[in-house]
Order: C-alpha cells, then sequence, then structure tokens
C-alpha cells in the first residue's frame, strides 16, 4: 500500500503552505515513536497520569437482562479527562514537545478532545488553544469552562454550520497561519497523512489491551467488538489488533440522527459517497456538486461528515461493518445503561450500546461481545434531560 | 506557448480573482469582460466551494452567497463559454479538488477544454498529490498551476521544475486576505525559482494596494488580487462593476509601471 494510503483513501490533500510541517511531523514521528526516552516517558504518563489500563468490565446484569451474548465493555470512560481521547493527545502532545514545538491548537466536537488538549498542555506547560462550533459551545458548556480553567483559549467557531467540521477548517487555517512553533493535535483517525497513522497508533492500546484482558478473563478472543464511528479513532483503537483475526467481527455504528431516511444524520459510510476534504480520500455526506453536506447527530462527538480513511477502507474490503443508530436509540441505550450497569455512558459510545441491546440476544450465550465504552456521559446529561423534556437547574 | 504563458509576455501580468456567482452569475459574466478591457491579463473565477480551507473570511463569504445563489459547477462551465464568445481574456478556474472529484475529474476537464477554460489551480492538491487531476489536465489541455509557499523551503525546486504556465507564490503564511505588510520572504520564494526555470512567478495573498502591487512587480512577473476586489463586490453588490473596473485599471498601472525593471 502506498504511504499514507488505507487502498485507495487517505493521502495528503493539504495547501502547500502545510506539506512542510506534516512532512516535520512524519520524520518526528518516525524517529520517536520507538525512542526509549520517549516510550518511556509516553507509558509513564499512560499509566500514571491517564490511568491505563482501562479496565475490561463484564457486564453481568445487561447480559442477563438481553439473554444473548457476554458483554464486557471495555472502560475508557475511566480513564482521566473521561474518555479515549487522552491516549492520543499524551502521545501528541509529547511528540509535539519533542519536535521543539511551544504551542498546541486543537478542534473539538463534544468538547472531550479539547479537554484533553487543554489538559496535556497545561501537563507540559505548552500554550493551546481550542476551535469549536458555536453550536457546540452552547451544548457543552460545561466542557468550554473545563478547557479554559485548564489554561486553554477557547475560539468560537461562527462560520458554516458552526460544528466539528467548520472547527476542523478554522484550526486548519490557524495552524497555516503560525505552523512554526504550533503543532496541531488533530482528534481523529482523519485529516492528512500522517495523522490517521499516528492517531491510530496512540489509540490502538485499547485494542492491545481488550486482547490481553479477554484471553485472561475468557481464554480466547471476543467475537464481537463494537464502537461508535464520528472520525473513528475509538472504533480503530479497539478494532486494530484484531484485524487480522476473522473470527472476530467489527463493527461501527454510525450517528443516524433522526433517521437515515432523513437530511438530519451523520452516517457516513452508510449514505455518503468517496470524496476528496480535510486532506484525506475517503467518504463523506456531500451533494452531487461535492459540497460537503450539514450533517446532525444529538452528539457533538458523532456530528462529523467524513471518516477516518482506514474505515474506509475496511468498509470497501468488508473487514468491518458500519450499521446506524437513531438518536432515540442511542438515548434509549443512555438511560438502559445507567440503570442497568449504574455506568452513564457518553452519548457517542450509547450508540455502540444501543447497537449491542439490539445484537446481543441475536447471538448465543457461549458468543463474547466487547463494547468500546469511548467516554463517560457527565457532559451529556443536561443535553439527554432536555432531550426528555425535564428542566433541571445546572 | 499557450495562452497563460503568452499572458506574461513582455508585460506584467495583473490577475484579478473573482468568485463565480457573487453576487450573481450574469454580474460575474460582465465583470470578466469589463475587467479584461481595463487591463486584467489573466482571470482567476473561483468555483465556491462549502469548505474553503486556503480562504479567509472575505472569499469564503463571497463563496458562501454564491452557493446560496443556486451557483452549480455546469452553470459556471455555461458562464464562461458565453464570455468566450465575446473576450479572449485567459481564464483560469479556482477550486477545491472535491467540488472536480465530485463532478467527474474527466468529464470536468473535457468540459473545460470545451467551455474554454485555460488553466485550474486547485490550493488543497499539493505537488505530492497533483497526479490526481494532471493526466486529465494534459488530456485535454488545461494547464495545472503549481503554489509554493514561504514554508516551502526546498520544495520550491521540485515544485518548480515541474510547474506550467506560472507559479502561484503565496506572498505570506495563513489563508488568503488583505495584509498590511507583507514581508521580504517571497522575494527569496522568486529568487529560488529563477535559479531552476524561467516559468512566470506570479505573487498573491494579502495584495490590495497599487503601492504593495508595484513593489511585488519589480521582481515578479504578475500579481493576483482576490479578498480586496470581492470586498468591493462585497460593498456594491450587483452595483458593483464601475467599481471593480476603476480598482482594476489602477491596480494594472501600478504594475505595468515596473515593466522594464
Amino acid at each position: 500500500m502506498a504511504k499514507g494510503r488505507f487502498g485507495i483513501y487517505g493521502g495528503q490533500y493539504i495547501p502547500e503552505t502545510l506539506m512542510n510541517a506534516v512532512i516535520e511531523l512524519e520524520e518526528a514521528y518516525n524517529r520517536f515513536k520507538d525512542d526509549p526516552q520517549f516510550r518511556k516517558e509516553l507509558d509513564y504518563l499512560m499509566i500514571n497520569y491517564a490511568g491505563r489500563p482501562s479496565p475490561l468490565y463484564f457486564a453481568k446484569k445487561m447480559t442477563e437482562n438481553l439473554g444473548g451474548a457476554k458483554i464486557y465493555l471495555k472502560r475508557e470512560d475511566l480513564n482521566h479527562t473521561g474518555s479515549h481521547k487522552i491516549n492520543n493527545v499524551l502521545g501528541q502532545v509529547l511528540l509535539a514537545k519533542y519536535m521543539g514545538k511551544t504551542r498546541v491548537i486543537a478542534e473539538t466536537g463534544a468538547g472531550q478532545h479539547g479537554v484533553a488538549t487543554a489538559t496535556a498542555a497545561a501537563l507540559m506547560g505548552m500554550e493551546c488553544e481550542i476551535f469549536m462550533g458555536k453550536e457546540d459551545t452552547e451544548r457543552q458548556a460545561l466542557n468550554v469552562y473545563r478547557m479554559k480553567l485548564l489554561g486553554a483559549k477557547v475560539n468560537v467557531v461562527t462560520t458554516g454550520t458552526q460544528t466539528l467540521k467548520d472547527a476542523v477548517n478554522e484550526t486548519l487555517k490557524e495552524w497555516s497561519r503560525r505552523v512554526h512553533d504550533t503543532h496541531y493535535v488533530l482528534g481523529s483517525v482523519m485529516g492528512p497523512h500522517p495523522f490517521p497513522t499516528i492517531v491510530r497508533d496512540f489509540q490502538k492500546i485499547i485494542g492491545c489491551e481488550v486482547r490481553k484482558q479477554i484471553l485472561e478473563a475468557e481464554g480466547r478472543l471476543p467475537d464481537v467488538l463494537i464502537a461508535c464511528v464520528g472520525g473513528g479513532s475509538n472504533a480503530i483503537g479497539l478494532f486494530y489488533d484484531f484485524i487480522d483475526e476473522p473470527n472476530v467481527r467489527l463493527i461501527g455504528c454510525e450517528a443516524a440522527g433522526r433517521g437515515l431516511h432523513t437530511k438530519k444524520h451523520a452516517a457516513t459510510l452508510n449514505t455518503g459517497k468517496v470524496g476528496i476534504f480535510h486532506g484525506m480520500k475517503s467518504y463523506f455526506c456531500q451533494d452531487e456538486y461535492g459540497q460537503i453536506a450539514p450533517v446532525y447527530s444529538i452528539s457533538a462527538g458523532l456530528d462529523y461528515p467524513g471518516v477516518g480513511p482506514e474505515h474506509a477502507w475496511l468498509h470497501d474490503t468488508g473487514r468491518a461493518e458500519y450499521v446506524a443508530v437513531t438518536d432515540d436509540e442511542a438515548v434509549e441505550a443512555f438511560e438502559y445503561l445507567s440503570r442497568t450497569e449504574g455506568i452513564i455512558p457518553a452519548i457517542e459510545s450509547a450508540h455502540a450500546v444501543a447497537y449491542a441491546i439490539k445484537l446481543a440476544p441475536k447471538l448465543g450465550r457461549d458468543k463474547i461481545m466487547v463494547i468500546g465504552l469511548s467516554g463517560r456521559g457527565d457532559k451529556d446529561v443536561a443535553a439527554i434531560a432536555r432531550y426528555r423534556g425535564v428542566e433541571i437547574d445546572e | 506557448m499557450n495562452k497563460i504563458s503568452g499572458a506574461f509576455l513582455n508585460r506584467k501580468a495583473f490577475i484579478p480573482f473573482i468568485t463565480s456567482g457573487d453576487p450573481s452569475l450574469e454580474v460575474t459574466e460582465q465583470l470578466v469582460i469589463k475587467m479584461a478591457e481595463a487591463g486584467a491579463d489573466l482571470i482567476e473565477l473561483g468555483i465556491p466551494f462549502s469548505d474553503p480551507v486556503a480562504e479567509g473570511e472575505v472569499i469564503q463569504n463571497a463563496s458562501m452567497r454564491a452557493l446560496a445563489g443556486g451557483v452549480t459547477v455546469d452553470k459556471i462551465f455555461d458562464m464562461v463559454g458565453r464570455i468566450r464568445s465575446k473576450c479572449p481574456v485567459p481564464l483560469i478556474l479556482m477550486t477545491y479538488v472535491n467540488p472536480v472529484f465530485a463532478y467527474g475529474t474527466e468529464k470536468f476537464f473535457k468540459n473545460c477544454k470545451e467551455a474554454g477554460v485555460d488553466g485550474i489551480i486547485v490550493p488543497d492538491l499539493p505537488y505530492e498529490e497533483k497526479g490526481e487531476l494532471t493526466p486529465f489536465c494534459s488530456e485535454y489541455g488545461i494547464t495545472f498551476i503549481s503554489m509554493i509557499a514561504p514554508t516551502s523551503g526546498s520544495r520550491i525546486r521540485m515544485i518548480a521544475k515541474e510547474a506550467e504556465g506560472f507559479l502561484y507564490c503565496v506572498s505570506s503564511m495563513g489563508v488568503t486576505g488583505v495584509r498590511e505588510h507583507i514581508g521580504d520572504e517571497v522575494n527569496k520564494m522568486v529568487e529560488i525559482v529563477r535559479s531552476v526555470t524561467d516559468i512566470p512567478c506570479a505573487v498573491g495573498f494579502g495584495v490590495s494596494t497599487p503601492e504593495q502591487a508595484a513593489r511585488l512587480a519589480a521582481f515578479a512577473d504578475g500579481v493576483i488580487v482576490g479578498s480586496a476586489i470581492v470586498k468591493i463586490i462585497e460593498k456594491y453588490g450587483p452595483d458593483c462593476i464601475p467599481y471593480v473596473v476603476e480598482y482594476v485599471r489602477m491596480m494594472k498601472n501600478a504594475v505595468k509601471n515596473c515593466e522594464g525593471l
């Protein structure tokens, strides 16, 4: 496969102003990824700062209640800052520091990646600016305040749809203004090469841990892995170590929003077409003239019109399945997991839980399913209350 | 020699940019013809894109206005065809790769040829990825314009060696938009290009005043102005034509005064 490509997908479709920056990043990554000092520092942070390894929890009540496959939850929600985002961010910010950069910038949708970036920047003494769509700053106000508490400047993006896509645009523009001292901490397995590879490598720890943990618990590999997919970093993190295990089904859950029959969804692989945007060739929700479509999901983190190029490739080759889950189904799963297991999941992760609720009863009791619980739901509680018409005083 | 290279022959080129369909395709058509009459040597026509990551606020807003007005690639080809029957000025389309890819790359360039388009600029298609379009450019005789930036460094020679038509030299970091100050980096970029090829160098990004244009034209072969013109169009809307014409004439004079330097 060509450098930076997953089949026909991937590439480096970015302005010339940024080309040397991604080349420099690739060289630095190749130099430091196996450097003993870099690995030692990163491993220390992963264990003692982020809280890895995250537990693989057997959801006994859920398993009994659904009456099918044994269900395990990979608890990325228990990481420091509350989601899988910290895995990638610690890696990238440490790399930026090794590269001599003094400033990091990042886009964020739900705010989890922004909070993680602001956290790592505070830890490593770097200047930090976060770009977030205006609509997302309103639905994730608590995370905006967290980022500010952590010392980051939050730039409210008012262009376009004022969501994650536009936050990515503005962060790319800011990077092209000030590339000499700034690293763009891209938050998912997307964007120009080498980002999809770097982010996947920092996230593959999720699946590597699952392999070890499930072998300890069950003595064999799982039958099914399920994760939500926006850009797709937590899903690829869970899947990657199992891609060469043909007996393990890989299932990604996209946001069907108010339904695939409406225009209010963000189900890229289910409804999108191949295109070139945000530095990569992949699938995108777009119109017949290639204008990127406004997308929608109750979850700000899944509200993105594209998907990482490696997922596009896994989709085309049939190695992974991509299904769509509606807002309604995600909200029900959010409440179900809260009641059943005492775990309030991120609304993103609730998309994966929702599909597991459908699939588990169809599988035999001898089957094993692992759900990637990518984040915790504290940030979404107010949004769920609003969805249910409940008034709460924050 | 093709029409694009010819536009630099024995003169310093002034190259205005406007967004097709802002404020309407009828006005765009008139603007092209009138700007050519006022001295524009080449004209860049933007195909609006929903997410133009190389553009500043002014051109991004123009794209939004044009898209809201219902502009499509097909309508732009029709307009170029009409312009071609009245005006010989070389026309270059400026757009992002996805509108070309979604339209169908081969169909896009076939239509470019039929409509009379001379070249294309795609800011999100760097040297490494230009193979996405260049085979079709060659097949249909459309010049692919390459860009270099202050951060290009050692890439400048590599890009310049394969460049066709002219090299678009990005004057400063960041996105399109008026700058108060343009640094000296661009002089160095042009010098490096001159050491490997004699392709014309046109400087863009941030240029708005006759003084800036004259200073750049003193060492470059052409000057590209976008945001400053789009701002005039934004201000005057459908009545913008005389104001744009006056501006183009002033800028062309500033550039022309450097000829023979």
